[in-house]
This record gives structure tokens, C-alpha cells and sequence, in this order.
């Protein structure tokens, strides 16, 4: 039972007093101007839930497991999350550190 | 760019008052973090997905005086990021 995007549209049109079409626009909004900060390399920190960052990677050596063929992984741009300490502790059921 | 950055952009891009896009900002991280707090995974295609995964204890030492510590298992959301963000961010990829 995972929280999908249809379900936070669902859960932000009562919390927000918005019209489904309204809740829709927004959720679709924010994921949008997240992806774009990312897509251009900037980092995104929102306070108490956590941070998303691209970090580049070198190229480097690899292998497939299955064929255990060698091959290059060349470099590459990934996004890596940090949760936040506030979002940490919640999850582990203290309350702050 | 940081949440209020976010709230700001999507004020100007929705023609939202301030307020009302800090509120359906804040509503909706607070859903997910909830989420998150209860165990529960978050998927949301074309950006990524979250799961708690949970890490056992270890038995670490102290850099600086060299004692010996337990560190207790813990719980942490693990970020899987979804196909269209990831070729987004990599440009190069073909």
C-alpha cells in the first residue's frame, strides 16, 4: 500500500480546500519544478524532510555479473538523497536529538 | 534551491497566493514524511520512489579515544530515483 501520486492529489485536495483538477495541477507543478532544478544540476534542500543532490561519478571499470563480461561504466550524473536528522529521528520514534 | 524557493516558484507558475503555496508545500512533504514514519513506501513515476530500509547495528570505535561503541540498528529511507528524472540529470545518456 504505497503512497502513490495519485494518492498525495487526493489526500492535498481536502487538506488544501482545492478542486481535484486544482490538486492535480499543483502536485504535477512541484514535481515539474523539482525535476527541472535537478535536470539542471542544482541541488534541492527542503528542511525536515531531507536534501536531493546530483553528484557526478567517474568513469570506472565494471562488470556484468551474469555474463561476467568487463566493460566501462563511463561518467555519469546520478541523484542521491540525504533524509534529514528531524525526518531520521521521526522514523526511528525519537522525538528530536 | 531550497523550500521557500520552491514555494515560490510554484506561487508564480500556479498564480497562487504565498500562503497558499507554502501550505500545499508543507501538506505535501508532511504526507511524505508520514508516509515514511509508517513504514510505507512512496512511488511517484518519473521521479523516484522511497523505502524505509533498515540497517543492523554494529560494533564501531571512537576515532578519537579508540573505545569500542555499539551503534544500534536503524531505520532510513533509501531513494531510488525513477527513469525520466535520472535521464533528465545524465543528459549525455543515450
Amino acid at each position: 500500500m504505497a503512497l502513490t501520486k495519485e494518492k498525495m492529489i487526493s489526500r492535498l485536495q481536502t487538506q488544501a480546500g482545492l478542486s481535484k483538477q486544482e490538486s492535480r495541477a499543483v502536485v504535477e507543478r512541484v514535481l515539474d519544478i523539482i525535476k527541472d532544478t535537478l535536470a539542471s544540476g542544482e541541488d534541492l534542500l527542503i528542511s525536515g524532510f531531507g536534501k536531493f543532490s546530483v553528484r557526478r561519478k567517474n568513469a570506472r571499470r565494471g562488470r556484468n555479473p551474469q555474463t561476467k563480461e568487463n566493460l566501462i561504466l563511463r561518467a555519469r550524473k546520478v541523484v542521491v538523497f540525504k533524509t534529514s536528522g528531524v525526518l531520521r529521528n521521526r522514523i526511528n520514534g525519537q522525538r528530536s536529538q | 534551491m531550497n523550500k521557500s524557493q520552491l514555494i515560490e516558484a510554484l506561487a508564480r507558475h500556479e498564480n497562487l497566493t504565498l500562503k497558499k503555496a507554502e501550505m500545499v508545500v508543507n501538506a505535501m512533504f508532511e504526507n511524505m514524511a508520514d508516509a515514511l514514519v509508517q513504514n510505507e513506501r512512496i512511488e511517484i513515476r518519473g521521479f523516484g520512489s522511497f523505502k524505509v530500509k533498515y540497517y543492523n547495528g554494529y560494533k564501531g570505535r571512537n576515532p578519537k579515544t579508540g573505545d569500542i561503541i555499539e551503534v544500534g540498528g536503524k531505520k532510513l529511507p533509501f531513494f531510488k530515483v525513477g527513469k525520466e528524472l535520472s535521464e533528465r540529470v545524465d543528459h549525455q545518456k543515450t
